[in-house]
């Protein structure tokens, strides 16, 4: 086994060695180095072709016409494309934008400079199971709303939004629908003629291919305009320029090709995988799962291990990267937005672990992170006055806390 | 993050975790922090008849620096007088343990906590004095 053991898919994933084999032919003298944008010679044509052959592998994914690939450098910049590029198209028609509050921070943070801008935003609570309904967006909808903006799947607790449900209402209202796809390429079927979807976001660095490259869907019929926000020579329809990395493109077409064709069969390993890890907590006191567990994709789980602190458990599992919630992790000292807005206390927040399962993870792996959790969260809960407090039957809610 | 060779010293072998009676009189006790903001702190003093600290007991929910903070605490009280007690400052834990400034509410907490079961074996000595 190889040490620390990864856990962490969902922030980033390694490089397929299939991926990495396509991309370093397009480095070097002997390679496939041209600029894509050279139409005066064979160098430029063939790397432009690369170029294409990837972006029709992406389109293929998704089943979208490869026309309304956009390439960015990753899925925050699709994000700030799409939120901006139709906010400042589409001002004069409206003002307003939907989005949820445990969207990921590309999103929000486009939403917050927008609101600077004069925009007006409504920002939805999800439902207990961290999930936006199409309810809650039919009810926020008015007159001046110009963009629904949501996540197909959140990044820390994994849930599954209805996208093709809400899809259909946003279209019947005239909306534009943008979606956040980083954590859902490659996870779960995406069927652009059947979801009725605008914009969507996605990224190759978490389903198997290079950091520094995504893409913007953009739909054609019917037509999405969106204000550019990078200007310089035009590329890509004038949507986004600046000259296209020819192996970072490459790689991430390679990797959703390798994506559309093993997904079924990894996606069920890798639930036989997270199924094994959530079994081997079964004999836990005062163990949660947050998150709806059915509507969610298979390698995540996001669980908290009542009162023992999140930071202090992951110093004890020095041999597996994984993250959490707690609020010692970033420098903010709040725990998680996400699980706070699913109505999860601040306990059980601060006590959080994500676990994300991928293509390399193997029940070895699995069955020796079990074994590291049960000794961490033994071992913090002797030293846990809380853990004391309620087997002595404290109500620990009744407790008057001094906050600090 | 990286955290000190003392911090994980702490960590990896904490110091007298515990509890004492509650009870008995010549034990304070001092509960801080609060779980919401991801630190609860139970330190305990017991005092001799000298008012000389023997013994000396915590338990932390919170991340490794509370914990270290803590547990560093117990070691630095034991045999030390209240009022000596009462002169450890958070910045001396914090500089022990080299915690870096996002931390340093650990070491804050640590000081409260010591304060909390000085002034609580205190009162309970005076409460015993009038009804004595």
């Amino acid at each position: 086994m190889q040490y620390p053991i990864y856990l962490d898919y969902s922030s980033t994933t390694p490089v397929d060695p299939r991926v990495s084999e396509k991309m370093v032919e397009c480095l070097t003298l002997e390679g496939n180095f041209g600029n894509p944008a050279s139409r005066s010679h064979l160098l430029g044509w063939k790397a432009e072709e690369a170029v294409e052959t990837a972006r029709r592998q992406v389109a293929d994914l998704i089943n979208c016409d490869p026309r309304e690939v956009v390439w960015t450098s990753g899925a925050t910049e699709a994000d700030n494309l799409a939120l901006k590029g139709v906010a400042h198209f589409y001002s004069k028609k409206g003002k307003h934008i939907i989005t949820s509050k445990i969207e990921h921070k590309a999103v929000l943070d486009s939403c917050r400079q927008l609101e600077r801008e004069g925009f007006e935003v409504t920002y939805l609570d999800p439902d207990e199971n961290g999930l936006t309904t199409p309810s809650a967006v039919a009810g926020a909808i008015r007159e001046d709303t110009i963009l629904v903006s949501l996540m197909h799947v959140n990044n820390e607790i994994g849930v599954i939004n209805d996208i093709e449900a809400i899809g259909q209402l946003t279209r019947e209202k005239g909306v534009l629908f943008h979606v956040d796809a980083a954590q859902s390429t490659g996870k779960i079927d995406i069927d652009l003629e059947k979801m009725q979807v605008d914009l969507m976001s996605m990224t190759a660095h978490k389903t198997y291919g290079p950091k520094g490259i995504g893409a913007l869907y953009v739909r054609r019929k019917p037509r999405v305009r969106i204000e550019p926000q990078i200007h310089g020579g035009g590329h890509e329809r004038g949507m986004r320029s600046g000259t296209l990395p020819t192996h970072q493109i490459v790689g991430m077409g390679e990797a959703y090709r390798i994506a559309k064709e093993e997904m079924q069969d990894e996606s069920t390993r890798i639930l036989a995988l997270r199924n094994r890890l959530l079994d081997g907590f079964s004999d836990m006191e005062e163990v949660y799962v947050n998150g709806d567990i059915d509507h969610r994709v298979a390698g995540n789980l996001n669980i908290s291990f009542n009162f023992v602190e999140g930071e202090s458990l992951m110093m004890a599992l020095r041999d597996l990267a994984v993250s959490s919630g707690s609020a010692c992790t970033s420098a903010s000292l709040e725990p998680s937005y996400v699980l706070r807005a699913i109505g999860l206390n601040d306990e059980l927040a601060h006590s959080s672990l994500r676990m994300t399962i991928g293509r390399f993870t193997t029940a070895e792996e699995i069955d020796h992170a079990i074994g590291k959790i049960h000794e961490a969260v033994a071992k913090l809960r002797e030293l846990s006055p809380l853990w004391d407090m309620y087997k002595d039957g404290v109500d620990l809610d009744q407790v008057q806390w001094a906050a600090h | 993050m990286a955290y000190s060779d003392k911090v994980l010293d702490h960590y990896e072998n904490p110091r007298n975790v515990g509890k004492l009676d509650d009870d008995d009189a010549s034990v304070g006790t001092g509960m801080v922090g609060a779980p919401a903001c991801g630190d609860v702190m139970r330190l305990q003093i017991k005092v001799d008849d000298n008012g000389v600290i023997e013994d000396a007991k915590f338990k932390t929910y919170g991340c490794g620096s509370a914990i270290a903070s803590s547990s560093l605490l117990t070691e630095w009280v034991k045999g030390r007088s209240l009022d000596e007690a009462t002169e450890i400052k958070n910045k001396d834990i914090a500089d022990e343990l080299g915690l870096p400034p996002v931390k340093i509410h650990c070491s804050v907490l640590a000081e409260d906590a010591i304060k909390a079961a000085i002034a609580d074996v205190k009162s309970k000595r005076s409460n015993e004095e009038a009804n004595a």
